[in-house]
């Protein structure tokens, strides 16, 4: 298998701040890949340099083949790469259907159709597609509402179906879970297991342990801005480094 | 029989049949004369235009009278080179603003929010500077544009037209512009104008415009280049705004520069905000509204008021007289601008809100308390 | 070079003009977060502070005119005069430095009430809707004035003292072509006047420092539990009254009608932009910059290599700046660059 995302020598600071220093990473295709690592350990900068929202100071992020870093974001969504963010960024003042179609069309349509003279109505594959992955995440019944009134979990999950419908080759998780009971939890694990059969590799930072070692294929440790430790679950889990940076806080 | 309600084509009929019948309905209330239907007609294309930038991206711009101006001087230049015909006169006025906005909007649309406002306003101020100093050859400065016996109309010219003594008038192949068929004429492209609009709300573009209003950002990530999106529904509206000079142009042969001013571009900002921006068929109430109250209001004057309190007591007619003499008249605008504040304060959707809320009451009121709905007014309210 | 120190002195005064109006849209906008097209307005409002205080102190008694004795004659004779005399003249010939201090309470009540009654109230609506709100108010408030003042200019000149011009190139020894109306002149030390004020307010007390504080980060100031209401009343009355100080003085270099503050309205965002939103300095820096290049932009000798250059030069600077360098002269980098 090929790598698919490699990030290499990328550093990223702030005003003086060091939020990434030198991070090395490579993602195998059709693997789930996670970011673990204490709270300001620089996980969403380092997805934020992938997907254009942030250009690092150095180094280069190279998707399947492809020089990654100065493209502009839409650009870099139909390479392939995209991203579920952690605050919901959704459509708050579109229905659900409309929420899901909208990458859909993108995905269909490229970076800009003109069609100001086609009835949605027309549109009725991408409208059951969208239907359909609406219902496998569990927001069948809310279709016609507004994104902006339902609740935070189920952004959470709109934002997911936002991610799916694309059928990304790699999909960036930003912490997909978090905010959920542990019931709606399960479920997304399940769905992003059935995904993965599928074969989309995705890349998951996630605070959630238990999250991370029922789906990970791989692990790399995040500490202040550096990779410290990259491997299976079983081997971060034996890592004394490690355990001393970040799990022996978890396990108190 | 909801969904028939729904389709474009009884949409568009039922749309039609108002529209051309508008002569008869609005004689009752004083508004039934070919002037003022005009008026309605011409300032409701410049409205749904401006409504498809404003109205589905946000993108507040105060410069759209400048496309109106272009316009209107297209218009008066086409009477007076090639023909009093009113067809290429509007062919081009509309697509020379939507020149105009190609090249204004490309540059103002690398920014947004306030900034995107500011950059309008610049180059509505510039233009109409220009219009005034400069540009005076083109535009004949402070006295306007205006026809003149000497024009060549060279097409007019080739088709043996006779030249008269007196200045020939605006035509469609001899149907006159003025009265009632220069109302008709207006009529038929506002039509033309409100299905354009519809199909455009409708459509997977009307959406994508919608979301980049609701979060440009994500836009973005989702894969959408947004800045032609945004640059084509400038020039769309841009074309409204220039097909209205036009036919302003049309009705009245004459284009000053005053037509481009940036609070004239703050008129039409008021009339669909008025109606409810975003909706199909608010900025058209909203140039209804404002539109037949100016003609009312500007009307009146003291004498009229003191008819109209006559029934009060002598000391509060004088009072009622007095305050309210301000606002009729030459203090029509004291009215607009007080009427505006009002609903951007109270009723941010406009006329079209105020619609959906009283009928979500009536409906709660009728139907015993529906609870989803009692919610959903509260909710609006506050 | 007297031609060219002409022209500076020139843009100066409007220079200075800009600046104040600017120096409020900014305190504004930077404090509050709210984008107020009734500024203008209020600059309007205070020319005719200055017009109300002349037409108060002129009113005036038919009486005879004694100096036509072979029939009678009656001329208007304001009532100051009659009562005290040359003293009255005096006074009504310093109707403009008398109206500051008249100027100075009434804004300060006018702006506290427009944030009491109106602005408070959209602090957390949108721009667009800020933008649309004060526009409409700008609308009203120009309408009350027309329909009390009427549409045209109003002279409104200053003392007779000040009313020549200062041959500043003999002063100098320069040409003596140079001279400088006294009052421009004086507009301008007003400005820097008011402008060092400010700048002294908000630095040396408390009260300022918090403004600045919340200027660079208003989340923060309101969460450490400071009163923000009262501090935003205030700082909206400040310019308000800077506003308005900046009209009345206006008056005698240019005759206020209704719609003066309009068209200072739009150049003066345009200054705002040009120096950096939320900026005071750049706002100030911007404000005589503009005013120096649109004095040079009306030379014959630039006019007639560009013509009508002299007319869209500062949008021109406005459109340029925002395109290159969004965050404009003086802004800081990330603040309100959307």
């Amino acid at each position: 298998m090929s790598n698919i995302l490699e990030i290499k020598n990328v550093s990223k600071t702030f005003g003086g701040l060091h939020a990434l220093g030198d991070i090395n990473l490579e993602v195998e295709e059709g693997t789930i890949h996670a970011i673990i690592g204490p709270n300001g350990a620089g996980k969403s900068t380092l997805l934020n340099c992938c997907i254009g929202r942030l250009e690092p100071d150095t180094g280069s992020v190279t998707f399947n083949g492809h020089n990654m870093i100065g493209m502009e974001p839409h650009d870099i969504n139909h390479a392939g790469m995209v991203r579920v963010f952690q605050t919901p960024e959704i459509f708050s003042d579109l229905t659900l259907l409309e929420n899901v179609m909208l990458p859909a069309l993108s995905k269909r349509d490229g970076t800009f159709h003109f069609n100001p003279f086609v009835d949605m109505r027309r549109e009725k594959e991408i409208k059951a597609e969208a239907r359909h992955v609406l219902e496998d995440i569990g927001l069948g019944n809310l279709v016609d509402s507004h994104a902006g009134s339902i609740s935070r979990g189920d952004k959470r999950r709109l934002e997911l179906a936002m991610g799916l419908i694309q059928h990304p080759k790699l999909l960036l998780l930003d912490e997909p879970t978090a905010g959920m009971a542990r019931h709606d939890t399960n479920k997304t694990i399940e769905l992003l297991q059935k995904i993965k059969e599928q074969g989309m590799t995705k890349v998951i930072i996630e605070h959630d342990m238990h999250v991370v070692f029922s789906l990970a294929d791989t692990i790399s440790v995040l500490a202040q801005g550096r990779i410290i430790a990259t491997g299976t679950p079983e081997d971060i889990k034996n890592d004394p480094k490690v355990k001393e940076a970040y799990l022996g806080e978890e396990q108190d | 029989m909801k969904e028939l309600l729904k389709s474009n084509l009884v949409i568009m009929v039922i749309f039609a049949v108002i529209v051309l019948t508008a002569p008869a309905w609005l004689t009752p209330i004083g508004a039934g004369y070919p002037d003022i239907l005009q008026k309605f007609a011409i300032f409701g294309l410049f409205a749904i235009g401006f409504n498809i930038l404003f109205g589905l991206t946000g993108y507040l711009s105060f410069g759209h009278a400048a496309f109106l101006g272009v316009g209107s001087y297209t218009a008066v230049w086409s009477f007076k080179l090639l023909t009093m015909n009113v067809l290429p006169a509007i062919i081009f006025s509309t697509l020379m603003a939507g020149v105009f906005a190609l090249v204004i909007g490309f540059i103002s649309l690398r920014r947004s929010g306030i900034y995107f406002s500011i950059l309008t306003l610049a180059f509505a101020q510039m233009s109409y500077s220009l219009a005034y100093s400069v540009l005076t050859p083109i535009t004949n400065g402070e006295t306007g544009l205006q026809l003149t016996l000497a024009d060549p109309r060279v097409v007019d010219g080739m088709m043996g037209i006779p030249v008269t003594d007196s200045l020939p008038t605006t035509n469609l192949f001899g149907l006159a512009m003025s009265g009632y068929s220069g109302f008709y004429f207006c009529a038929v492209l506002l039509i033309v104008g409100f299905y354009v609009s519809l199909k455009i709300f409708r459509s997977p573009y009307g959406m994508k415009l919608r979301a980049i209003k609701s979060n440009q950002t994500r836009m973005k990530y989702t894969g959408f280049n947004t800045r032609p999106y945004l640059l084509s529904a400038f020039v769309i509206s841009g074309m409204f705004a220039g097909l209205a000079g036009a036919l302003m142009a049309a009705t009245d042969p004459l284009a000053g520069a005053e037509r481009m001013q940036w609070t004239a571009s703050g008129e039409v900002v008021l009339m669909t905000i008025l109606g409810g921006m975003g909706t199909l068929i608010g900025p058209l109430l909203g140039v209804g509204i404002i539109k037949y109250f100016e003609n009312i209001f500007s009307a009146l004057n003291e004498s009229a008021l003191h008819e109209v309190f006559s029934f009060l007591p002598g000391w509060l007619e004088e009072v009622m007289v007095w305050i309210s003499h301000h606002f009729v008249g030459e203090g029509w605008h004291l009215t607009l601008g007080t009427l505006f504040m009002l609903v951007v304060i109270f009723l941010p959707g406009g006329v079209m809100e105020g619609i959906t809320r009283l009928s979500a009451y009536l409906k709660s009121k009728f139907k015993g308390s529906d609870e989803i709905t009692s919610e959903k007014v509260s909710e609006d309210a506050s | 070079m007297d031609e060219i120190l002409l022209q500076i002195l020139n843009g100066l005064d409007k220079g200075g003009a800009y600046a104040l109006i600017a120096l409020g849209l900014t305190l504004t906008f930077g404090t509050l977060g709210v984008v107020n097209f009734a500024h203008g307005a209020l600059f309007m409002l205070g020319a005719f502070c200055a017009v109300s205080v002349q037409q108060v102190l002129t009113i005036s008694k038919r009486v005879k005119d004694e100096s036509i004795t072979f029939f009678d004659a009656y001329k208007e004779t304001p009532y100051l005069e009659l009562w005290w005399g040359d003293t009255g003249a005096m006074i009504i010939d310093y109707a403009v430095p008398i109206s500051i201090f008249v100027a100075i309470p009434i804004m300060l009540l006018i702006g506290v009430a427009i944030e009491r009654g109106l602005i408070k109230h959209f602090y957390k609506r949108t721009h667009a809707e800020q933008i649309l709100v004060t526009f409409g108010l700008a609308i009203v408030l120009q309408e009350i004035v027309k329909s009390l003042f009427g549409a045209n200019p109003i002279p409104t000149p200053a003392p007779d003292i000040v009313s020549g011009s200062a041959a500043i190139g003999s002063m100098l020894g320069l040409s003596d072509a140079l001279v400088y109306p006294w009052w421009r002149m004086i507009y301008l030390m007003f400005a820097a006047v008011v402008i060092f004020g400010v700048f002294a307010f908000l630095r040396f007390t408390t009260f300022g420092m918090v403004v600045r504080a919340g200027m660079a980060d208003r989340e923060t100031v309101g969460l450490l539990g400071i009163n923000v209401q009262k501090r935003f009343t205030i700082v909206f009355g400040l310019a308000t009254v800077v506003a308005g100080l900046a009209g009345v003085m206006y008056t005698p270099i240019l005759p206020p009608d209704y719609h003066i503050g309009m068209d200072f309205l739009v150049l003066s965002f345009v200054v705002v932009v040009v120096g950096g939103m939320g900026s005071l300095e750049g706002a100030v820096l911007a404000g005589f910059l503009l005013g120096i290049l649109q004095s040079f932009a009306s030379m014959n000798e630039v006019k007639s290599i560009l013509p009508g250059i002299d007319q869209i030069i500062i949008y021109l600077v406005a459109v340029v700046v925002l395109l290159v360098r969004p965050r404009g002269l003086l802004g800081r980098e990330g603040v309100m660059e959307d």
